[in-house]
């Protein structure tokens, strides 16, 4: 398509966390797309790097939780000749309004993208109430 | 003597920036900014996607992300000293009827080209994409390539 737009770069963003990590290195918040149908929510997080055995999805309560980690891939000989991004693990936490149907919450990883659906508990979906008349 | 106390540094003149960026540390600890945690701000281009180049040996590593552009959404070509990446990154529509709460994924094109310190040997270079991270490897040429000298 021509008429998409260019890509600029964004710089990571960097959290400044509340509480103290155990190990040291930067954290990112990774940028998510969140989006509701009636039927469930879908959430999409660029976390590049990630595999899915560094991927945890917490969801507890009403929290949801996003922690990927970042194995090094750089060989124990190579000097940095530029650095432009920095290399760090993944972090972001949601607060959920709905209620969310634990069992079926499916999570893909494709090409460092994430999607997450979190499917509405059955009785959180609208439904139309039709009103007899008497 | 200066002249050649340029030419003899290697750090910078490998990267012109290294020297900036230690000047720009020591204006922090001065200005009393040391405890600043925030990233090492790090010279970007300012043009998609972000790289990081390494050297060893024998090879150049550029790597960046790209999250959820495909092999064949690519296009890396090699010529001469530099290295060309260019592609699309699309993001796949969703369900009309859903909408947005937070919308901070981007889609669009991007190019950028990537000039080498060294010679290369543009016939041996090897690109993979995985996990979102692309890594292309790039053979130095022999000419560039450091050479261990034997004292006799």
């Amino acid at each position: 398509m021509s008429d998409s737009k260019e890509l600029k770069v964004k710089e990571k963003q960097e959290l400044s966390s509340p509480a103290e990590h155990t190990r040291p290195g930067p954290v990112f918040t990774p940028a998510v797309d969140i989006l509701e149908t009636e039927k469930e929510l879908t959430l999409l997080a660029d976390m590049p790097g990630v595999t899915t055995k560094n991927l945890n999805i917490d969801l507890r309560d009403d929290t949801l939780t996003l922690v990927g980690d970042i194995d090094p891939f750089e060989g124990p000989d190579e000097q940095d000749i530029i650095v432009e991004y920095e290399v760090g693990k993944y972090f972001r936490q949601f607060t959920l309004s709905e209620v969310i149907d634990q069992d079926k919450i499916e999570a893909n990883l494709n090409n460092g993208v994430l999607r997450l659906k979190l499917p509405k508990v059955e009785k959180a979906k609208p439904r139309k109430i039709t009103v007899q008349a008497a | 003597m200066l002249i050649r106390r340029l030419f003899d540094n290697p750090a910078s003149y490998r990267n012109p920036f290294a020297e900036l960026d230690r000047m720009r540390r020591e204006m922090d600890l001065l200005s009393g900014n040391f405890l600043r945690t925030g990233p090492r701000h790090a010279f970007s281009a300012g043009v998609f996607p972000a790289i990081n180049l390494t050297e060893d040996k024998d090879k150049y590593y550029i790597r960046a992300e790209l999250p959820g552009v495909k092999g064949d959404e690519l296009d890396i070509q090699a010529t001469g000293k530099s290295i060309t990446i260019s592609g699309e990154r699309k993001i796949t529509p969703e369900d009309e009827t859903a909408h947005y709460h937070r919308r901070e994924r981007e889609a669009g094109r991007f190019s950028r080209i990537i000039e080498l310190p060294g010679e290369i040997d543009a016939d041996k270079v090897e690109a993979g994409l995985s996990n979102g991270i692309l890594t292309i490897q790039i053979s130095k040429a022999e000419a560039a390539r450091p050479r261990q000298i034997n004292i006799k």
